[in-house]
């Protein structure tokens, strides 16, 4: 009669390591898969008056980049960005180029500061994400009136603070990508 | 956290390519993406097409929530209600006693309007909405004011056809897709509306703000002769909208003309009809001024009157 003290000890965060290995479909589509989810959800809310939420679909992409850096291609932005400019109502290929930009300026920083912390991190996203909400706002083919800018300010606070909520969420689906969901023999 | 030592090349040569490559692309995808956004903003409607493929996708989602949206009001608007009943009751009860005055006297107004049609020989021809459907989604994070639409080419919905909504105008149909189209919203900078004052004939624009108002500007300069409650209704030039539809309350004077308040926001709207553009002759002759309107000799003067409302919408 062997009765096991702890059930889990045979494991480590993802998963039991006896017979079971990750699933590489999973591993691979997670971080595009939910990049482009918050490309969409966005657009299921009616927003008549002014630009509502921030762009989930970049601030997701700068949560995989920083929590997970050489995980996505640096060529990530072309596609994901394409996506985005479907629904986003912002001219086709806006945010191709800007998250492109984006991708390219934080690989060259990150390789002249490699050591860096949360709130390094949290800085780089919110610096990213303000520079690419008001680049975005410039070419969206709307004139930009002073009113404009104003309404979309709350925007632009809500960019830096829902980083580290999406860090942490980014760094749980990082957790069930890898998990060991496959079973070998 | 410090990159992994991985995406170090050091002195690989298959790793140093590698990185290489990849910056190689990624610039390449920038450029792309650089020649797409002068290509949209010089050409808007260029990959219309795909947008509509992408918007058809989402559209049934979209009907979900909008249908738990105009739930969602009336419970919150049920709610609401209960807290002040008793007053409200008897200012509307007030309310509904003067109305069904007013309403017999619109009658009255409505029979005079009639015989004096009959005896000028005109007809009005009633207008049917080519769609009703619900908005099932917008353009939320970004500056653009668009909404997406749950009916598209298969409905019959086609671009510049007005959207309105039970209490006013809601916008333009401005890209279809075949079960889904996207509509400019009055809100939206880049929108421009034709307007009068409901009472009197004072002429005057209505622009998007970016911020939800409107800045209505008068054709005619002067004495500004609005004040702040003044219903601005279409006034029907420029041929997409017809008539009579209401589109603003002002909320504030200017120089120029005044700031107004949307009358039908689209966000408290649960269902809102797709119109036939109001005259498809003044929309085509816009398209093309050049083009004589009629097929009859140029010495005929009439040729021309037909565009003379048109043209005010000629800065659009």
């Amino acid at each position: 009669m062997m009765e096991r003290l702890n059930p889990n000890a045979r494991s480590d965060p993802y998963g039991s390591r006896i017979n079971r290995t990750q699933s590489p479909l999973r591993a691979g589509s997670v971080p595009w898969l939910s990049i482009m989810l918050g490309s969409l959800l966005p657009v299921l809310l009616l927003a008549d008056v002014m630009p509502l939420v921030p762009s989930l679909g970049l601030l997701m992409l700068l949560a995989w980049r920083m929590v997970r850096p050489g995980l996505l291609p640096l060529w990530a932005g072309a596609p994901l960005g394409a996506f985005d400019d479907l629904f986003s109502g912002q001219p086709f290929g806006s945010a191709v180029f800007l998250w492109s930009l984006t991708l390219i300026g934080i690989e060259l920083i990150e390789a002249r500061f490699p050591w860096r912390g949360f709130w390094q991190d949290w800085f780089t996203a919110g610096l990213a994400a303000l520079l690419v909400w008001l680049a975005a706002l410039l070419v969206s083919g709307a004139k930009v009136t002073p009113e404009l800018m104003v309404v979309a300010l709350p925007q632009a606070l809500l960019l830096v603070l829902l980083y580290p909520i999406l860090a942490r969420m980014v760094a749980h689906l990082d957790q069930f990508r890898l998990a060991r969901a496959r079973r070998i023999g | 956290m410090a990159p992994p030592s991985s995406r170090r090349s050091g002195f690989s040569k298959r790793a140093q390519f590698s990185v290489f490559a990849a910056y190689l692309l990624a610039g390449a995808g920038a450029l792309l993406g650089l020649g797409l956004l002068m290509l949209s903003l010089w050409q808007p409607a260029a990959f219309a097409p795909l947008r509509g493929v992408a918007s058809d996708a989402v559209a049934p989602v979209g009907q979900a929530t909008a249908t738990a949206r105009s739930g969602q009001q009336s419970l919150f608007g049920g709610i609401a209600g209960y807290f002040r009943a008793g007053s409200q009751n008897a200012a509307l009860r007030e309310e509904m006693e003067l109305a069904r005055i007013r309403l017999a006297e619109a009658d009255a107004i409505k029979a005079e309007n009639l015989r004096l049609k009959a005896l000028l020989g005109l007809s009005d021809k009633e207008v049917k909405p080519v769609a009703v459907a619900r908005l099932v989604g917008s353009t939320a994070t970004s500056g653009r004011r668009f909404a997406y639409l749950g009916a598209g080419r298969t409905n019959g919905v086609a671009a510049g056809m007005p959207v309105l909504s039970d209490r006013g105008v809601i916008g333009r149909v401005l890209e279809t897709g075949r079960n889904s189209a996207r509509v400019l919203l009055l809100t939206d900078s880049e929108s421009v509306l034709p307007v009068r004052r409901a009472t009197g004939d004072v002429v005057a624009f209505a622009e998007g703000r970016g911020d939800g108002m409107l800045r209505v500007r008068l054709v005619n300069l002067g004495i500004n002769p609005l004040k702040v409650g003044d219903l601005m209704v279409t006034s029907g030039a420029g041929g997409y909208y017809r008539p009579g539809v209401a589109v603003a309350i002002i909320a504030k004077i200017t120089p120029d003309g005044g700031i107004a308040r949307l009358v039908a926001e689209p966000s408290a709207t649960g269902f809102v009809a797709v119109e036939p553009v109001y005259q498809p002759e003044a929309v085509s002759a816009l398209a093309d001024p050049r083009a004589p309107l009629d097929p009859v000799p140029a010495a005929d003067a009439p040729a021309t009157a037909p565009a003379a409302p048109a043209s005010n919408e000629g800065r659009e």
